[in-house]
């Protein structure tokens, strides 16, 4: 059925209101609105420029870096000797370093971060987490320069006293020392992953008899599995990328042994190393600085993305 | 269905007065995503009248009411197609500014949603952001007046707006739509979160604002629309059903499924 | 075959046992975990106590123990926690408002909030090694106060974004609703309702990153902090030294007293970082019980 159109009476006739301009079109550009938009977008684009000059800035360096050592020798090499004669570019010594000191942390770590998580999720009262929770931030705040002095003034000589044999700078050092630094953040994030494991899961088990030792190991912390070993990703990779504990405790000599008691140099010790003594710009050995550089970013890039994506499929499943 | 312009022009002809119209619905639909909520509706909004929207949950009532001050834009992948004319404009317009439409077409929400702000700072707001130049005291009086709220919270104007009852706060969002001096104030089911006796209290402020605005209320209290409003839709599964006179939609309906949704057979 | 009753309890009490055995092992592991944090404490405490004095806040570094003093880190580290404040605070403020309330869902917005993930995972030194690249050697900013300031806010910038966009989210949809509906831009309606209102948790998320980045050292000495600075730096453009590179510094030396310095320069920056998280844990307790 049709409708007549019917013309527009202006309000102010019918209603004694004062009235706004009639049209609500737009009258202009809002200018205070397109820059203040324009601002802040423009802060956003800041996190993707860095993005940008890291990617490019590590690139480009690495690239002249192969122009001259090829990438046989870099990958695959045993002996890194880039600041000496005869000059060596074997990577795999810095790898090794961080490795077995990673690893060591890890094994510190993830257990005991992991005992922690399950302590304060399934078993503390909430006066008990009021205390733990602020000491694991406390722990986590603390700067690394801080455990490399933990590091150098306790707890190697505790262990020359236990170990006779041990290097003044040493791996294991290292190793406790990152352990303890990486433990609060998997405690967290464990914690986390844990509560977010809905009570009906539990309630279901403990229901039919199971105690919680077993509710806890083949009930919950399987359901909240992604997000526990995205955690230990993470503080892996946290791991990899520290700086100065390692450089304080676990020395600047590249090797491959496999001890944990002699001294090693980790990637991240080798730049500091670098940086601190005087080299040249655009020499062979500051190109070695890019070229260690962009491999620690890519490990741990690799390693970010993978938790991300593990963490993402946790909460598909809940959500 | 559209309405039946023959039944609505005789009964106010009847009451010998000739009304206008704020909004024209012609054809409206409305989708979200590739889901269409609203199907092809079309009817009018009469000046200083209450119009109800009324229908079971899920019927697209809100919808429709959020598309009339293009609140709708704020929900991702929210289309409209059809027209919806105000001030010889149509909402929807390439040109038209939603922040304009907002300035004069008003909105109360279903759950009260003051500003953690005072009750003063609350009122004054909107139209202080929108270049009100002249006495904001004046103007915070004259609107919680309108709202009934003044007599309960002059003394306390500046304490914390979120230290009122529920009813109360509904009053002051009342209140602070009416401010702005709307032509039309859109309320989406402002009573469910209240109790009856704020719910009374405000049905009973709605036939005072009729004097000076032109409502749009969308409700599930069926008894709610037929107590308050003038024009009744009756919208199921994103169709209007059947617009008419309130008096006829309860009593006399044309359409079955409106006689079966108004005496409860379902809904 | 089903256990006889005999069989049935006995291995319930071993069950139960062994839950128990579990538990407590859980509990003394986290219980030691703060013991060791009191170790930690404890021992830094009695090696730095001793040297803490005023002649020690107010002097120099010096080859010799007895009249070094980290005058110059302190002031370098207010100087460069004040410019990292400055520089980091309103850019990530305005990246988390762009991304929350005027980005919306699209690709744009996804991209920029998993590059940001991405960031927030990157080992400080390459922010170092940025920073040495672009600052120091490209842009010719030298050594200087800016240099580390401008690598540092890179540094924390993607936690204050992480953490603002936390507590902008938690503002209630009803009130942006609210504003919207009275004629109100999305400017006009994040400046006066969602900012407010999201400020404390801004707040904390702010003074834990400015935390974080008083400890950091690796990219300052990327970008050449230097490590014997016997003067006071008086502008952006100077060079300077910090508190983590001092006693980096004083870590690295042989002699005894040289650690003990370091301890007390510690304690100093411990102190200055407990009063920073008690300050950001008080406002989140304030606003949550506020909430309540």
């Amino acid at each position: 059925m049709t409708q007549e159109r019917e013309t527009d009476t202006p309000v102010a006739e019918i209603q004694d209101v004062p009235r706004a301009p009639a049209s609500i079109k737009k009258s202009g550009i809002r200018w205070g609105e397109f820059l203040i938009k324009g601002w802040l977008g423009l802060c956003a684009f800041v996190s993707i420029a860095t993005t940008a000059a890291i990617v490019i800035l590590l690139l480009s360096e690495t690239l002249n870096f192969f122009e001259t050592v090829s990438p046989g020798e870099f990958f695959l090499g045993t002996t890194w000797t880039p600041l000496f004669e005869p000059s060596s570019y074997g990577v795999l010594p810095l790898m090794w370093g961080t490795l077995i000191v990673t690893i060591g942390a890890a094994i510190i770590a993830i257990p005991t971060g992991l005992a922690s998580a399950i302590y304060l999720s399934e078993y503390a009262s909430d006066k008990v987490r009021r205390i733990i929770k602020p000491v694991l931030e406390l722990l986590a705040g603390i700067p690394t320069v801080v455990y490399g002095y933990f590091a150098l003034t306790f707890v190697t000589p505790l262990l020359r006293s236990v170990i006779p044999d041990i290097q003044v700078f040493n791996a294991l050092s290292a190793a406790i020392v990152v352990g303890i630094m990486i433990l609060p953040m998997i405690a967290t994030l464990s914690d986390n992953a844990l509560r977010a494991v809905p009570e009906s899961l539990r309630q279901g088990a403990y229901a039919l008899g199971a105690t919680s030792y077993e509710v806890t190991t083949r009930v919950v912390v399987p359901a909240g599995l992604s997000g526990v070993m995205a955690s230990f990703l993470l503080a892996i990779s946290r791991a990899i990328g520290e700086t100065m504990a390692v450089t304080l405790a676990a020395g600047q000599t590249p090797n491959m042994s496999l001890s944990m008691f002699e001294s090693i140099q980790t990637m991240t010790a080798y730049i500091v190393q670098v940086s601190l003594g005087d080299t040249p710009t655009g020499g062979i050995a500051y190109q070695t600085l890019f070229a260690v550089a962009t491999l620690l970013f890519v490990i741990t890039l690799v390693i970010n993305i993978v938790s991300q994506v593990i963490l993402n499929r946790f909460r598909e499943v809940y959500e | 269905m559209s309405e039946s312009p023959e039944i609505a022009m005789a009964e106010e002809q009847a009451l010998g007065m000739h009304r206008k119209s704020v909004l024209e619905l012609r054809n409206v639909s409305i989708f979200y995503s590739e889901k269409k909520a609203v199907n092809d509706v079309s009817f009018n909004i009469r000046r200083n009248k209450i119009t109800a929207i009324i229908g079971p949950s899920g019927c697209g009532k809100s919808t429709l009411l959020r598309c009339l001050n293009r609140m709708n834009d704020f929900v991702e992948g929210c289309r409209v197609d059809g027209e919806l004319l105000f001030a010889n404009e149509n909402l929807y317009g390439k040109d038209v500014d939603p922040v304009e439409v907002r300035r004069r077409i008003g909105m109360v929400f279903q759950k009260p949603n003051p500003f953690p702000k005072s009750i003063y700072n609350n009122i004054a707001w909107g139209p202080l952001i929108n270049g009100y130049k002249d006495s904001t005291d004046e103007l915070v009086e004259k609107s919680l007046k309108q709202a009934a709220l003044w007599e309960e919270v002059r003394d306390r104007l500046h304490d914390s707006a979120l230290n009122l009852s529920g009813g109360q706060q509904q009053r002051l969002c009342i209140a602070r739509a009416l401010a702005m001096e709307p032509e039309v104030l859109l309320m989406d089911e402002p009573c469910s979160a209240l109790d009856p006796i704020s719910t009374a209290r405000i049905e009973d402020l709605m036939f005072e604002l009729k004097e000076k605005y032109t409502i749009v209320i969308v409700t599930h209290n069926m008894q709610q629309a037929a107590r308050i409003s003038d024009y009744t839709a009756f919208m199921e599964m994103g169709d209007l059903i059947e617009f008419n006179v309130t008096k006829r939609i309860f009593t006399r309906p044309a359409i079955k499924r409106t006689e079966e949704y108004v005496t409860g057979r379902f809904g | 075959m089903p256990l006889t009753t005999e069989q049935e309890h006995r291995n319930l009490v071993r069950r139960h046992r062994k839950a128990r055995v579990f538990a407590r092992f859980c509990a003394a592991v986290t219980w030691s975990g703060v013991l060791l944090l009191g170790v930690l404490l404890y021992q830094v405490s009695i090696d730095g106590f001793g040297w803490l004095d005023w002649q020690f806040l107010d002097s120099f570094p010096s080859r010799f123990p007895e009249r070094a003093g980290i005058k110059s880190a302190l002031v370098g580290t207010v100087w460069l926690i004040g410019l990292v404040a400055v520089i980091s605070i309103p850019v990530g403020v305005s990246t988390a408002l762009y991304l929350e309330e005027f980005a919306g869902k699209g690709r744009i917005a996804k991209v920029i909030e998993v590059n940001i993930a991405n960031l927030a995972g990157v080992p400080s030194i390459v922010y170092g090694i940025l920073g040495l690249a672009i600052f120091v050697r490209y842009l010719a900013l030298e050594r200087s106060l800016i240099s580390g300031a401008l690598t540092m806010s890179l540094l924390i910038l993607p936690v204050i974004i992480i953490a603002s966009r936390e507590a902008i989210k938690t503002v209630p949809q009803g009130i942006r609703n609210a504003a919207y509906s009275l004629g109100a831009t999305k400017w006009q309606t994040a400046w006066s309702h969602v900012l407010p209102a999201s400020f404390p948790g801004i707040m904390t998320g702010v003074i834990l990153a400015l935390s974080r980045a008083i400890g950091e050292t690796a990219p300052l000495i990327m970008i050449g902090a230097l490590t014997f600075v016997a003067f006071l730096p008086e502008g952006p453009m100077d060079s300077f030294t910090a508190l983590p590179i001092q006693i980096y510094n004083w870590v690295s030396r042989p002699q005894e007293e040289f650690h003990e310095l370091a301890a007390a320069g510690i304690i100093i920056l411990l102190a200055v970082l407990l009063i920073m998280n008690a300050t950001a844990i008080y406002i989140r307790n304030k606003t949550e019980r506020r909430l309540k």
